[in-house]
């Protein structure tokens, strides 16, 4: 009964990761094809709900939250907001010459090759851990309040620079702005802005 | 031939392995291929998940914790790169928003005044 069920679960475990995998190969696929950079910021979003499925069936139910929470809720309506703000149409193109495109298909299959090629040519642990039982949050709290004290400090410390040094840097400067109102064309974006 | 040998019905370290190669290829191409700033952004956003797959299924797969408690570094890393992609974002989309407001656009290829 137990061989069975462990069976089932191997499959179940195989089919949700060819699932939650495929989803997010699949749509970095398209980002990489898309040329619309709206399509863009969806693909991405599909992106990081599949890596979020694959932090789940690897026991990281914490970090799946937390990728779901601050990268699929924050950083992409941050990235999305940027879309909004910059582009005059939200369907502005940027065709790349088909120069750059043989470069970063070429550094692109290469690379990928080499990194295939060298991970099959290494001997990795196949077997499956057992980790029945206990769920690892409260260590990772203890970890990060404990070992990783200091990083965990300098990273909310960080988080207060970026944040000022963000509104300052997007704030703009509205007063030469004004002072140059009728000479650059910026200034017509800036009266918009304001 | 040891390339044909990997499994399919059994997920082991190389199949998230494969998968985070995959985005890492994919978030430099996107690097390597848009003129939209923002694009940029977002493959360099795919770059760090890359890494964080990465790290989780090293995390998973090698399970070095002491006395039975699983090994968490792995996924402390991966909440640092997180966070970092985070506060990363926004001072790029700052610098983003500055430079739409000098040039009226986000072409990388219109940021050429420091150029030689």
């Amino acid at each position: 009964m137990d061989a069975i069920n462990s069976i089932t679960n191997a499959h179940a475990e195989a089919v949700l990761f060819y699932l939650f995998g495929g989803m997010a190969a699949l749509s970095a696929l398209l980002l990489v094809l898309s040329r619309n950079i709206v399509r863009t910021a969806v693909c991405l979003l599909f992106t990081l709900m599949g890596v979020a499925g694959l932090y789940f069936l690897l026991h990281a139910e914490f970090l799946a939250a937390v990728q779901l929470v601050v990268y699929a809720g924050g950083t992409l309506i941050l990235i999305i907001f940027g879309v909004m703000l910059t582009s005059k149409s939200p369907f502005s193109k940027f065709e790349p010459k088909p120069g750059e495109v043989a470069v970063a298909l070429t550094v692109g299959m290469v690379l990928f090759g080499a990194l295939v090629l060298a991970l099959h040519s290494f001997p990795f642990p196949a077997a499956s851990p057992d980790v029945q039982g206990k769920y690892p949050l409260v260590g990772l709290g203890q970890a990060l309040l404990g070992d990783y004290l200091i990083p965990f400090e300098i990273a909310s410390v960080l988080l207060l620079v970026v944040m000022i040094g963000a509104a300052y840097l997007a704030k703009g400067r509205r007063h030469e702005a004004e002072d140059m109102k009728h000479t650059t064309p910026a200034s017509k974006t800036m009266r918009q802005w304001s | 031939m040891s390339l044909l040998a990997i499994q399919v019905t059994t997920i082991g370290l190389h199949h998230y392995l494969v998968l985070g190669a995959f985005l890492f290829v994919c978030g430099l191409m996107t690097i390597l291929l848009k003129r939209n700033a923002i694009g940029i952004l977002m493959g360099v956003e795919l770059v760090l998940n890359a890494a964080n797959v990465n790290l989780v299924a090293f995390n998973y797969f090698s399970y070095a914790g002491t006395n039975g408690a699983p090994a968490l570094n792995g996924q402390i890393f991966a909440v640092f790169v997180i966070v970092l992609a985070a506060a990363e974002a926004a001072v790029a989309l700052a610098i983003f928003l500055n430079f739409y407001n000098n040039f009226t656009t986000i072409d990388v290829e219109r940021a050429s005044n420091l150029k030689g």
